[in-house]
């Protein structure tokens, strides 16, 4: 694809947030913000869905929480009830006390775990993947705004995205690797 | 300014009255003799078929174990659930005893409830300050208004444990401290002077706390400088240090020394966790009440959804304390232990094990979206499941304690806790009508009227 890009690079992360409201406002498209630090409020000036991570993270608990007790029904009461210690062991419910650590810890241990590696896959992060980073600054104190230039007058884009306070302006042409 | 709406008062008014009614009811129609206690047997025996002699000998420990009779050696010399235990010779006479404390102990329950919430609120204000916390100042007139009912409730409850007697301390029996080598073991501290001292200084940190916090936070308003407000900080850790203390040793006299055979190490922490969560889900409820009659434009969905977010948190701090006392007392099934919930698990099942679903299951699945905890009515119903659960909580602290099965639900309970209510609600109306709902000159006020996350 003839990807042209504009990548705009600000100093500062209040001039950014500004910046990424005007590019909105004027109807460019931002395709990508990169940023060494979280910036509170950028998703909600980017207008991006809310994550949903969080309700993955639930189900992956009551999955874990239904593993924790199949698990120790099976074990402890199905397979092999023995007599521990005077424990009772002829139904779940009667030695359920005992199980709620295990119940618990395994809940706890989907809902983290499963919710990292959804992450990690929604994210795209896994080890040896090569970095896509435009401008090695970017890590460090810059941030770069990039915005969609294929049906822009390039003079006009790069005029608008100066008088919001970028530092540097530069066209990058179809030389992207994802 | 807020005041008091005039239907709201006039129903607190009706509720005191009606609850006066009840109470003084309760007290009035307690079986006088042991003849007494044989006619109200005579009747209950028709009703049920079962009598309460099978259910005392075998316990669940026994059920579980499939093994009849196992511990009963062992329950032989448990004297808090036997007769002997309350320092009485007899079964009727045992009987009509525990027939007399239900009313006291029902008011008890009432009054302790609304009292808790007025000082978990007091605790919770005192946390604002000493952490300097910025999203809260704007809610300290409202904490201050509840803080209000500390006194007249905090009076109320200690002239109940005072005059209680052995309803329901049994430590107090002459009779039965003479023949028991535990209790006569624990004098030291399970004396009635040394009861009677203590709770004088628990009563006087918490109310002279919440008179000069109250003071120095109005003075503040005025104040061209952060004199006040620094004295409020230094009150407000020193009064953490005392509370933490005082609450620990008013959970053993007020409650614990209730079985004095009996004792848990995390039993004060237990009581304080109930405490707090039902204080901040008064102040949500509070808060709720005054946007409502939109008075306090300053206090936004963010801070009542913070408010929701402790409601969450301490809902479930309270489960874990529950359990963790619970589940450690319930594995190793210590004989002298467990006596503590045979009695609970035997006698009041449902209950028992209902307020677990009213204190944890409901809050955690009602206010684990964060979008819920923005919306009132969510809040509200969450809220006034959390207070009936806490309610239960403290009905299920001092009730199998002081009137084994005997409880019930009746007229004593409820016009206690009518009679409590409308005191609240009252108090609480004047205490919040006297000033400004908007605190001034505070150092963090701003911070917290733009408080958003």
């Amino acid at each position: 694809m003839a990807a042209k890009k504009i990548h705009a690079i600000y100093t500062d992360d209040d001039l950014l947030m500004q910046a990424v409201t005007q590019t909105r406002a004027a109807n460019y498209h931002i395709s990508e913000v990169f940023t060494p630090f979280p910036v509170h409020g950028l998703d909600h000036a980017l207008g991006l869905a809310p994550t949903r991570l969080a309700i993955t993270s639930f189900l992956y608990g009551l999955v874990g929480l239904a593993v924790a007790m199949l698990m120790m029904n099976y074990m402890m009461i199905d397979d092999w009830p023995q007599n521990i210690g005077g424990k009772p062991s002829f139904t779940f419910y009667q030695n359920m006390p005992t199980f709620i650590p295990i119940m618990f810890e395994l809940t706890v241990f989907f809902a983290g775990h499963l919710m990292v590696i959804t992450f990690y896959m929604r994210s795209k992060l896994w080890p040896f993947r090569k970095a896509e980073n435009p401008d090695i600054r970017t890590t460090d104190a810059h941030f770069l705004m990039e915005v969609d230039a294929d049906n822009h007058d390039i003079q006009k884009l790069s005029k608008f995205l100066y008088d919001t306070g970028a530092s540097e302006i530069s066209l990058i042409e179809n030389d992207q690797e994802h | 300014m807020y005041t008091l709406p005039s239907k709201l008062k006039l129903f607190s008014i009706i509720l005191i009255v009606l609850g006066l009614a009840g109470i003084t009811y309760g007290f009035l129609t307690t079986p006088k003799t042991i003849g007494d206690v044989n006619e109200i047997l005579a009747q209950q025996e028709g009703h049920e078929a079962t009598s309460h002699h099978n259910a005392e000998t075998s316990n669940f420990v026994d059920t579980m174990r499939g093994d009849e009779g196992y511990s009963e050696a062992a329950m032989e010399h448990a004297t808090d659930l036997s007769a002997e235990g309350q320092g009485a010779s007899s079964h009727e006479e045992h009987m009509l005893h525990q027939f007399q404390t239900r009313p006291w102990s029902a008011t008890f329950v009432a009054a302790f409830f609304f009292m808790m919430i007025a000082l978990g609120v007091l605790v919770f204000y005192a946390i604002q300050y000493a952490s300097q916390a910025g999203w809260s100042p704007v809610l300290y007139r409202v904490m201050e208004g509840i803080t209000a009912y500390l006194l007249p409730g905090s009076i109320i409850v200690f002239l109940i444990v005072v005059f209680a007697g052995t309803h329901f301390f049994p430590w107090q029996n002459e009779e039965l401290v003479a023949g028991d080598k535990i209790l006569q073991d624990k004098s030291g501290y399970l004396n009635f002077p040394f009861f009677v001292i203590r709770g004088v200084i628990y009563l006087l940190g918490w109310n002279l706390y919440r008179y000069f916090s109250r003071k120095n936070s109005l003075d503040q308003d005025n104040a061209t400088d952060f004199a006040p407000y620094r004295k409020n900080f230094k009150a407000s850790v020193f009064f953490l240090i005392f509370f933490l203390i005082t609450e620990a040793t008013m959970s053993w006299d007020w409650f614990m020394s209730m079985t004095p055979h009996w004792y848990s190490t995390l039993f004060p922490w237990y009581i304080f966790s109930s405490l707090f969560v039902s204080a901040i889900t008064v102040i949500a409820l509070v808060v709720i009440h005054l946007r409502s009659r939109g008075l306090v434009e300053f206090i936004s969905d963010k801070h009542l959804h913070d408010l929701a977010k402790y409601m969450f948190a301490f809902s479930i701090f309270w489960c874990y304390l529950w359990f963790g006392q619970f589940m450690l007392i319930w594995y190793a099934n210590i004989p002298e232990e467990v006596t503590y919930f045979i009695i609970r698990i035997q006698e009041y099942q449902v209950l028992f094990f209902g307020m677990l679903i009213l204190n944890f299951v409901f809050p955690i699945l009602l206010l684990m979206n964060s979008d819920y905890k923005r919306v009132p009515w969510f809040v509200v119903i969450t809220g006034v499941v959390v207070l009936i659960g806490h309610y239960i909580d403290v009905y299920l602290l001092v009730m199998p304690s002081t009137v084994g099965h005997h409880y019930g639900f009746g007229i004593p309970e409820i016009a206690a806790i009518l009679f409590f209510l409308g005191l609240f609600i009252l108090v609480v109306g004047n205490g919040l009508a006297k000033v400004s709902l908007r605190p001034k000159n505070d150092p963090f006020i701003r911070e917290s009227e733009n408080y958003h996350f």
